[in-house]
């Protein structure tokens, strides 16, 4: 391990103080003061023709400036995802549409003075419906008579498997090897389905945007986005505005999780301002937020795997079936997620198939959520592995040991299969997976509790743990870039394109330029994501920052260096390579010397002036991915199925850790996030597909209550392609709760949940099963 | 209609329309820590005080505030500084979007509780929702900011 002076140091964030203290930070805080306030209409259809809107009385109300309905915008199929160009998710949506095909889709938007007006105009708007029956259930929707996209005018921009006359959004298949001959040849086949959940991102800050006409009569955009670069593109294309007539400024992001990868309001309030004149904004309500934004794609995942008695883990076969909702966003890469970040794991099977179908349905659509598809494959695949170590009665970690994946070592898999393409291949130059499994055993109660320890009669304490790997970006898709600039008085000015949204970045990147400038993070000004004035980042998404804009900031500060040291050359007269440079001060080969200060003044107001900037971009030519182990310590009370968790253990490996204390929040928050989908956090829908989980009052998302202790460590580890050694954390975290609670349930009662969420209500249930049957 | 209320420290006389929440009122006042996250008492993300008492102000009518004294973490710069360095020490900072909220419960409870242990500082806090950091962190940094550490 190297030693730094600035990265792998537990600094601050940049701009916590600020926020604290209240001073304006989010979308909302810059809008205009007169800004036209947007209220949408919502259908209360899960699937509904409109047959006709009249908006007569709600025009002449006083203060309402603009109404908007499908028949306001040129039929022009985008999609919403807010990923690269093209886009790997089907063009199947319309700004506004004549069909509406979930409770909370758009029906039609208002723009008036205030928020009262608004109200008032969207109730005296009268819409007549064609009720058709919605597709509800996700198992039958596939060749289901009714059609959700029954539209001519969409389409898909490369092969996906999109079918919409089947319901299909995406469809997939790869197998590497004979699955079934594999399995045939098996001593031992465990096979199991397993179920996830819809999960709400919930982050604290609704979907948030606003807009001015500038008075350089362009577009201005303030918007809560992870992805404001690919707003500005998807607007563009959508409205046919040119992108030069458009910028976007993200200000500070109250969280987004993959929730604000895509455009939610964006596409309204642009439109409202473009044909007003007049600024505008839309703040969606909570509502809004959980029914007409996005979910995690629920699925259901069966599984086969095989192995010989001795452990061999020999094949796994895995066919997967997800929901999409509405519209088909994300639809085909988080499926391929749920293969291509999950089963190469387990990397010596001699077979592996992974496939299946993702289906439309009249829900609220899924979309982009940290885990990205491969915390619902690890669910499945991390519950089998127990389940089969119980078969052929090995301990449960040593079967890990054996079939895991370890450092040096390569899948298949990472050839095969990429996020909606093929994939790279690439061996695991860090991958210290081995140490945090044994870590793990050693910091939480496993040695003392597994399989389970009775405290009385009916109290019993259990243990139950998993692996899990994610990436960092995608290979040859998303790329990052920054400058650097110097100033008089020797600090600097850095730009990046990437989208800080809580999670540290502009921190983690300060600290790079700071560590390759030599200097100290206070030195350096930070300012990111805005599309007229910083560098093209693809955005906060598929834990790329710190790889991606990482190597980014880092290339571009090593190029400032060196542009540093020619000019203090040229001023010490002396060759480049004999000046050494400390962060202060430039010195020659004899003993002359400059301070930074001193030569960033000469630059800029006396002698030979010129700026001093460097910009770089980096594109990764692999996804290193971090690995983790997981341990869950938990007390289940045997008459009520109710239990705490006592302690999440999580041992990380990353790579370095270019902030420490920033990235145990990932992973902290990434943890209680993967336990809230484990258990608390339970979506239901009523007959008619409307979603009744719709508030903090009844979507219940952990609180200090139930989040008693958490220990997290990091291993030693350093990747040689990533910025000093580092690779992405932003995921990685959220992987491994539920599976490592399934198996601590079950450690602890012997009933198996394969269903999430994982509630006392079910466990119960196994319980008494379990005795009816004795 | 008319209310006067003493805001960090000011005395003000606004005018409101009698439906009006105070998360609404102060945002117009330019107190844009005040933000919403709900708008059910569900979140957190709008507390504010009210004669010292944490309360959200999502829900609460602008109405209701005559001769009362509000204070947003804007009133209380020391305080709100003292708690990010301690909050900056233990990286409980993350989207800070639940941030000035929290400052103002944290300073509630400093006033009413200064001696709160952890399982106290729990329970006030569980009106808090915290979607980035999984709480052990802001549970941590909110002891040292009770215990006055440095
Ligand atoms: S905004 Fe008031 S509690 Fe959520
Ligand atoms: S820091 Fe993001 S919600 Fe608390």
């Amino acid at each position: 391990m190297k030693n730094h002076h600035v990265v792998n140091h537990q600094t601050p964030s940049v701009d916590g103080k600020g926020i604290m203290m209240g001073r304006d930070a989010y979308s909302d805080d810059f809008a205009h003061s007169d800004a036209l306030i947007i209220k949408i209409m919502r259908s209360p259809h899960a699937f509904a023709k409109i047959v006709s809107i009249d908006t007569r009385r709600a025009e002449e109300i006083p203060g309402v400036e603009l109404i908007l309905t499908h028949k306001d915008f040129k039929r022009n199929a985008y999609t919403r995802a807010g990923q690269g160009y093209p886009e790997p998710s089907p063009h199947d949506k319309f700004v506004l549409d004549e069909y509406v095909r979930h409770v909370g889709d758009e029906v039609c938007a208002v723009a008036a003075v205030d928020v009262k007006t608004a109200e008032k105009a969207l109730h005296a708007i009268n819409v007549e419906y064609e009720v058709l029956t919605p597709v509800l259930d996700f198992e039958t929707a596939k060749d289901n008579d009714q059609r959700v996209h029954p539209e001519a005018d969409i389409y898909e921009m490369f092969p996906i498997g999109f079918d919409p006359k089947r319901n299909l959004a995406a469809a997939y298949h790869m197998e590497i090897g004979d699955v079934e001959q594999t399995l045939r040849d098996s001593d031992v086949v465990v096979k199991e389905s397993f179920y996830t959940t819809p999960q709400a991102h919930a982050m604290m800050e609704p979907h948030t945007v606003n807009a001015r006409i500038d008075y350089n009569d362009r577009l201005l955009i303030y918007s809560s986005t992870q992805t404001p670069f690919h707003v500005r593109r998807i607007l563009s294309q959508a409205l046919e505005v040119p992108l030069r007539k458009i910028r976007v400024i993200k200000p500070r992001v109250g969280g987004g999780f993959g929730g604000k990868q895509a455009l939610h309001g964006e596409m309204l309030c642009a439109a409202v301002t473009l044909r007003t004149g007049k600024p505008s904004k839309v703040i969606f309500t909570r509502q809004e937020v959980f029914e007409s934004t996005y979910s995690r794609h629920p699925m259901r995942i069966d599984l086969r795997i095989g192995a010989m008695k001795d452990g061999r883990i020999t094949a796994i076969d895995c066919y997967g079936l997800s929901n999409t909702g509405a519209y088909g966003e994300h639809a085909l890469t988080v499926f391929m997620v749920t293969g291509s970040k999950v089963l190469p794991l387990y990397n010596k099977v001699e077979a592996v198939r992974f496939h299946g179908d993702v289906v439309y349905t009249n829900h609220t659509p899924a979309g982009a959520f940290r885990g990205y598809g491969a915390i619902q494959g690890n669910f499945a695949l991390e519950s089998i592995i127990d389940m089969l170590a119980e078969k052929l009665d090995i301990d449960p970690i040593e079967l890990r040991m054996k079939n895991m994946i370890k450092e040096g070592e390569t899948s298949k898999i990472f050839e095969v299969m990429g996020e909606g393409t093929e994939g790279t291949a690439m061996d695991m130059e860090s991958c210290k997976l081995d140490y945090c499994l044994n870590r793990g055993l050693a910091l939480s109660k496993w040695n003392k509790t597994y399989p389970r320890q009775m405290i009385s009669d009916d109290k019993v304490r259990s243990v139950g743990m998993a692996i899990a790997m994610q990436g960092s970006g995608i290979p040859f898709i998303d790329m990052g870039a920054a400058t650097i600039k110097l100033n008089d008085d020797g600090f600097y000015n850095l730009t990046v394109g990437a989208t800080e949204i809580g999670q540290g970045s502009d921190t983690i990147l300060v600290q790079i330029a700071a560590e390759a400038l030599m200097t100290e993070v206070s030195n350096v000004a930070v300012y990111s994501s805005d599309t007229d004035l910083t560098p093209f980042d693809t955005g906060a998404y598929a834990s790329s920052t710190t790889y991606v804009s990482g190597n980014a900031v880092l290339k571009a500060a090593t190029k400032l260096r060196e542009m540093m040291i020619e000019e203090a050359a040229r001023v010490l007269q002396c060759d480049s390579d004999a000046i050494t440079f400390d962060g202060i001060t430039f010195t020659d080969d004899k003993t002359d010397s400059i301070s930074l200060k001193d030569l960033s003044n000469k630059l800029y107001y006396n002698d030979e002036q010129k700026q001093l900037t460097a910009t770089d971009s980096y594109v990764g030519h692999k996804s290193p991915p971090p690995f983790m182990a997981g341990f869950i310590d938990v007390e289940v009370d045997l008459c009520t199925g109710e239990f705490d968790i006592l302690n999440y253990t999580s041992v990380v490996d990353c790579g370095t850790t270019i902030n420490p204390m920033l990235a145990r929040g990932q992973i902290e928050g990434g943890v209680v996030q993967g336990i809230g989908m484990a258990t608390y956090e339970e979506t239901h829908h009523n007959k008619k597909g409307r979603l009744i989980t719709n508030s903090f009052l009844n979507y219940k998302i952990p609180t200090t209550k139930e989040i008693l202790k958490l220990t997290t460590e990091f291993a030693e580890s350093y990747e040689e392609s990533g910025p000093y050694g580092a690779k992405s954390v932003g995921e990685i975290g959220i992987d491994t709760p539920p599976a490592a609670l399934a198996n601590a349930i079950y450690n602890a009662t012997g009933v198996r949940i394969t269903k999430l969420p994982i509630t006392p209500e079910k466990i119960l249930q196994g319980i008494k099963e379990k005795e009816n049957k004795r | 209609m008319n209310v006067t209320f003493t805001l960090n420290g000011r005395l003000r006389n606004v005018n409101i329309e009698p439906g009006d929440y105070l998360v609404d009122t102060l945002r117009q006042l330019g107190l844009r820590s005040v933000r919403r996250g709900c708008d059910s008492s569900s979140c957190g993300v709008c507390t504010i005080l009210v004669d010292n008492k944490p309360v959200p102000s999502c829900t609460t009518l602008t109405a209701r505030m005559d001769n009362k004294t509000v204070t947003t973490v804007e009133g209380i710069p020391k305080e709100a500084s003292l708690l990010a360095d301690e909050f900056g020490k233990q990286g409980a900072d993350q989207c800070g979007f639940c941030n000035p909220g929290i400052a103002l419960s944290a300073y509630a409870l400093k006033l009413n509780h200064p001696n709160a242990d952890e399982t106290m500082i729990r329970h006030f806090m569980v009106g808090h929702l915290c979607r980035c950091t999984g709480y052990v962190s802001q549970t941590t940094a909110l002891k040292a900011y009770l215990e006055g550490k440095r």
